[in-house]
């Protein structure tokens, strides 16, 4: 694969850094990304890994726009309200960057096809956005299983943080938080509110870490949990455990299926 | 005794137990707090067994939804 005049143009940038070059770039454009929810974090995830000219991102959202999304989900626009999330986020990275293969999956994620997604494009890496735990426990899981990398994250008013699970590398989502909370325990970004930025600042360090896994360079957050006190403007990086005996990842691991726990009814509207 | 609460110091007049320290941090919802003792993620069971010692570093660590939707 050669590059074309506007393809050294548009990536020059990276070309020019020591840590991407040409051969990093390429990297790029022959990897795969699976983004799981386009919404205030798969949004700026997305948006930046077109931009870096991630060959194939696969998108998979069954909601459609709501005006109520733009104020952090600024793949859309207000001209999408209505459309499909996935046709939506398809459109804009297509006017971004040609060079993207986009698929898309307009799709819940559940046990019953959640692997199938996964190994559709045989992506390389994961990126979790979506705003519930059963798909958040679902993405851990399934990633653990399929031995595939995977960002976590999870935004609320003004926090946000994330981690990075790279397999036999450091714990997964589950040897951290076990098991989900009961349904309307825990408050979602509906019920509690978001600023519209959180989003875009752990997004991006998600399409970092996507980044950073492709073309093998710096450290990665695994084993750490980043987070993020936007009204302290505070970040902090915890150092996590690697948990021998978790029901996933663990030495004697009991989970060998995937398993759909119940969510808030609110978390489940379908449009 | 001085222990790290989510890196900040916290002074305490007396030994606690985790439980107590949940209480005193005035952390709601306790029951969906994770909590980290050094290299330890504490089971929600033994909150009130498990003292905290001079110097502990002690991690609250809390589910986070958000993203799509
Ligand atoms: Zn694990």
């Amino acid at each position: 694969m050669s590059f074309t005049n506007d393809q050294l143009e548009r990536y020059s940038r990276h070309i020019i850094l020591k840590e991407v070059g040409v051969k990093g770039q390429k990297k790029l454009l022959k990897s795969k990304v699976l983004i799981i929810g386009t919404g205030g974090l798969g949004a700026p995830a997305a948006m930046f890994l077109a931009a870096a000219g991630v060959g194939t991102i696969g998108l998979v959202d069954s909601d459609n726009v709501e005006l109520s999304n733009l104020q952090r989900q600024i793949i859309h626009l207000t001209k999408d309200v209505g459309k499909p999330k996935v046709v939506s986020g398809q459109e804009t990275i297509n006017e971004m960057n040609p060079d993207v293969n986009v698929v898309t999956y307009q799709e819940w994620v559940s046990s019953a096809n959640i692997i199938g997604i996964i190994k559709d494009q045989d992506y390389d890496f994961i990126i979790d956005g979506t705003d519930n735990f059963p798909a958040k426990f679902l993405i851990n899981d399934a990633c653990v299983l399929t031995e595939k990398p995977f960002s976590h994250a999870g935004i609320i008013r003004f926090h946000g943080q994330t981690m990075t699970y790279v397999p036999g590398q450091g714990p997964c989502y589950r040897c951290i938080f076990k098991n989900p909370p009961p349904p309307d325990a825990v408050p979602t970004c509906k019920q509690a509110g978001v600023l519209g930025v959180m989003g875009g600042i752990i997004g991006t360090i998600q399409a970092t870490e996507a980044i950073k896994y492709v073309l093998g360079i710096g450290e990665l957050l695994t084993g750490q949990l980043l987070t993020y006190d936007a009204l302290d403007m505070d970040f902090r990086k915890i150092k996590l455990p690697l948990v021998k005996d978790c029901p996933v990842c663990g030495e004697s691991a009991k989970i060998k299926e995937l398993i759909d726990y119940e969510g808030a009814v609110c978390e489940l509207k379908q449009n | 005794m001085k222990i790290i609460v989510n890196g900040n110091e916290v002074v305490l007049d007396k030994e606690v137990v985790v439980k107590e320290l949940l209480d005193k941090q005035k952390v709601s919802m306790q029951q969906y707090v994770t909590v980290q003792v050094y290299d330890d993620i504490i089971s929600r069971d033994d909150f009130e067994k498990i003292a905290l010692k001079e110097g502990d570093s002690v991690e609250f660590l809390y589910f986070m939804g958000g993203g799509a939707q």
